[in-house]
C-alpha cells in the first residue's frame, strides 16, 4: 500500500479513536494517537495475517501482541478497519457486555486479539512463547509487540529480553512506543530510562529506530528488521512519537495519557482530521 | 463392626517424582507436550523430560514472571506448556502474570507446583507457601488439582494434559507412602472416597490424605467409624461427593496442608452452609507463617498430623 493511501488510513484511524473515548468518556487517548501511523502500516502493509478468519493459533500469521494495552482504541480501530470485525461496534468502546473492553482482552472473543493485556510488561514474554512455539512448528511468520517507554520500568521486560537474546528468538520484531511520557510525567523526569538503545544493544538485541509518523521510513525500517531476522539475535525498534500526534492540544503534554475530550474538545479534534472513509 | 482398613502401600516416594515420570510418559503421548522450568529442574524431576525432548524443553532462568508470560505464548500454536518451579514462585510471585496471561485469557497452561507447603521443611517460611491454594481456586477458568501420593500425581500431570484450560497442580518435596493404584483412572473433579464410614467424614487432600487414612485406622480403633475422601480437585470440587457422605455422617473434619483461610476447607464450608449446615472442624495452618525444621516435625507442631486429625474427628463429633 502506498503511503498516500496509509497516510489517509491513519487519519482515520484517529477520527475512531477520539470519537471512541469521547463516546465512552474514558479511555486513553494520547497514545493512541501517537501510534495510529504504525499500526494502520502494520495491519494494512507489513504483516502477513487473515482478517476474515481469525484463528487463535494464528498458524503461518504474523501476530501481533499490544502489551501496552491502555491504547486499545487505535488497536480496535485497525483492526475493525482492516476488517476483522464490523466497525460500527468501534461505538461499543467501553461499553456494558461490549467484546471492546477497556483494556484488550480475549474472554468476549474479539476477532483479532490473542492475550489480555493491561497489567503492563507481560506482552513480551507472551510474544517469545508464541515466537518459539513458531520455531517448533517450522512456521516461518514473525512476531511483533508493541511497547510502551514507560512500560519498560516493569521488570519482566528486562527478563524477557535476557531470554531472548540468551536463547536466540530471532522472529520477534519488538517496538518501543518513544513518546518519552507517561502518566505521571515526562519519562526523563518520573524515572529515567537512561540510553534506552544502548540498554537493548547491552541485552544482546539488534537494534533500530525509526520516526513514527514518517510512514516511508518506518517501512524502510520495518523492512529491514525483518531482514535481520532468522540471524540469532531479537531485534528492537525504537520508535519515536509524540503523544497525541494529530490533535494539537493533545500534544506536547502527557495530560492526554488517559482523559477524553469533552464535546468542544472533540468537535476541535475532528476539525483538525480529514475523514477519510467515513466515520462508523 | 467397623470394616479393617488395609492399603497396599508401595514403598515412599516423592510426589515430585510423579510428577516427573508422568511428564514424560504424556509427552512421549502427546507432541504438544512442551515443559519450562525456571532453574529448578532437579527438584522438579524434569531432566528426563529435558534430556528425552531437549527441543521441547525451555530453560527460563530465575526468571518466574517470563516463564508464566511465555507459556501463555506458546499455546498460541496448539502447544500444551508444563510450567516448573517451587509452589511459591508458581504462584505467589507471579500472580499477576498467571491472572492476565493465563486465567483471564484462559490459555492452556499447566502450573506444576512442587515443593509446597510446611513440608519443603528447612528453608523455611519464605519458600513454604500455605496461600496457593486459595490464590489459584480464586482465579476464573483455573482448576486446581493436588494429588495425594505418587502414583496419583502421575496420574494428574498426565490427565491434564487432555482438559483444556489453565491448571494449578500442587505437588511436594517429602516421599510419602504409595498407595494409589497404579492403573487408577485419575478423572479432574471427580474425588476418591478411600474409606467409607458412618461417624464422621474426613475430607483431605495432598500429605494430609495419608494422614487421614492413619487417623481413620487409629479412630477404628475407639470404636469411631470415619469416612475418609481424597479430594484431588479443589476446583471444580466435587460437592456431590461431600454431600452424600455428610448425609451419613452428619460432621466434617477437613485437612490440609495450607492455610485455613481459603483453602479446601473454605470451600468445603461453602458447600455445606448452602446445602446443609454441617459442623466441621479444620486442620491446617492457623494463620502464621511457617519454619525451619523436619516436615513431620512441622506438621506436628502446626497442627497438621493424624493425632490432630484424630482430634478434630472426635471433637466435631460432639458437635453433632
Amino acid at each position: 500500500m502506498n503511503t498516500q493511501e496509509l497516510t489517509q488510513l491513519a487519519s482515520q484511524v484517529r477520527r475512531d479513536i477520539v470519537r471512541m473515548v469521547s463516546g465512552a468518556s474514558s479511555g486513553h487517548p494520547g497514545g493512541s494517537l501517537g501510534c495510529a501511523d504504525f499500526l494502520t502500516l502494520l495491519y494494512f502493509d507489513t504483516m502477513k495475517h487473515n482478517p476474515e478468519s481469525f484463528t487463535m493459533d494464528g498458524l503461518n500469521e504474523d501476530v501481533f501482541f499490544l502489551s501496552n494495552g491502555h491504547i486499545s482504541p487505535v488497536w480496535y480501530s485497525v483492526l475493525a478497519r482492516v476488517g476483522y470485525f464490523p466497525i460500527n461496534e468501534l461505538g461499543q468502546f467501553r461499553k456494558l457486555s461490549s467484546r471492546l473492553q477497556g483494556h484488550p482482552s480475549t474472554d468476549k472473543k474479539l476477532p483479532g486479539i490473542r492475550m489480555a493485556s493491561g497489567s503492563l510488561g507481560q506482552g513480551l514474554s507472551c510474544a517469545l512463547g508464541t515466537a518459539e512455539t513458531k520455531k517448533l512448528n517450522g512456521d516461518d511468520s514473525l512476531v511483533y509487540t508493541l511497547h510502551g517507554d514507560g512500560e519498560l520500568q516493569e521488570g519482566q521486560i528486562w527478563e524477557a529480553a535476557i531470554y531472548a537474546a540468551a536463547k536466540k528468538v530471532d522472529n520477534v520484531i519488538a517496538t518501543i512506543d518513544y513518546n518519552g511520557r507517561q502518566i505521571d510525567g515526562d519519562v526523563e523526569d518520573v524515572i529515567s530510562l537512561g540510553n534506552l538503545s544502548q540498554k537493548w544493544q547491552a541485552f544482546g538485541w539488534e537494534v533500530l529506530e525509526m520516526d513514527g509518523h514518517n510512514m516511508e521510513e518506518m517501512k524502510e525500517v520495518i523492512a529491514k528488521a525483518k531482514s535481520l531476522t532468522g540471524n540469532g539475535k531479537p531485534i528492537v525498534i525504537i520508535m519515536k512519537t509524540e503523544m497525541g500526534q494529530g490533535v494539537d492540544y493533545m500534544m506536547g503534554t502527557h495530560k492526554w495519557h488517559g482523559n477524553a475530550p469533552n464535546a468542544e474538545q472533540l468537535s476541535s479534534a475532528l476539525d483538525q482530521l480529514t475523514e477519510t472513509l467515513g466515520d462508523y | 463392626m467397623i470394616k479393617t482398613i488395609e492399603f497396599e502401600v508401595l514403598g515412599n516416594k516423592d510426589t515430585r517424582s510423579g510428577f516427573g515420570e508422568g511428564l514424560l510418559e504424556i509427552a512421549k503421548q502427546n507432541e504438544n507436550v512442551v515443559g519450562l522450568c525456571a532453574d529448578l529442574t532437579g527438584s522438579l524431576k524434569m531432566n528426563a523430560f529435558e534430556d528425552e525432548f531437549p527441543e521441547r524443553f525451555f530453560q527460563v532462568g530465575i526468571a518466574e514472571a517470563n516463564m508464566m508470560g511465555m507459556a501463555a505464548g506458546m499455546t498460541i500454536g496448539g502447544k500444551i506448556p508444563f510450567t516448573g518451579t517451587f509452589a511459591n514462585f508458581s504462584t505467589g510471585r507471579v500472580y499477576d502474570q498467571i491472572r492476565q496471561s493465563i486465567a483471564y485469557s484462559n490459555k492452556n497452561v499447566k502450573i506444576c507446583a512442587s515443593h509446597a507447603g510446611l513440608t519443603l521443611g528447612e528453608d523455611g517460611a519464605t519458600h513454604q507457601i500455605l496461600e496457593d491454594i486459595g490464590m489459584m481456586k480464586m482465579l476464573p477458568n483455573m482448576t486446581v488439582i493436588v494429588p495425594c501420593d505418587f502414583n496419583q500425581t502421575k496420574q494428574a500431570t498426565m490427565a491434564i494434559a487432555s482438559h483444556d484450560g489453565p491448571v494449578y497442580l500442587r505437588f511436594g518435596r517429602p516421599k510419602v507412602p504409595n498407595f494409589i493404584k497404579p492403573d487408577a483412572d485419575f478423572q479432574i473433579g471427580k474425588a476418591d472416597v478411600l474409606i467409607e464410614g458412618t461417624d464422621v467424614t474426613i475430607i483431605a487432600c495432598g500429605y494430609l490424605v495419608w494422614r487421614a487414612i492413619e487417623a481413620a485406622k487409629e479412630l477404628a480403633d475407639k470404636g469411631i467409624s470415619a469416612e475418609v475422601i481424597n479430594m484431588h480437585t479443589i476446583k471444580p470440587l466435587d460437592t456431590r461427593a461431600i454431600l452424600e457422605s455428610v448425609q451419613k455422617t452428619k460432621c466434617v473434619v477437613t485437612a490440609e496442608e495450607h492455610m485455613i483461610n481459603g483453602g479446601l476447607g473454605d470451600s468445603v464450608s461453602q458447600v455445606l452452609s448452602q446445602n446443609t449446615p454441617t459442623p466441621q472442624e479444620y486442620v491446617g495452618m492457623d494463620d502464621s507463617f511457617g519454619e525451619s525444621g523436619k516436615a513431620e516435625e512441622l506438621m506436628a507442631k502446626h497442627g497438621m498430623d493424624t493425632p490432630h486429625i484424630m482430634a478434630a474427628a472426635e471433637k466435631v463429633i460432639k458437635r453433632k
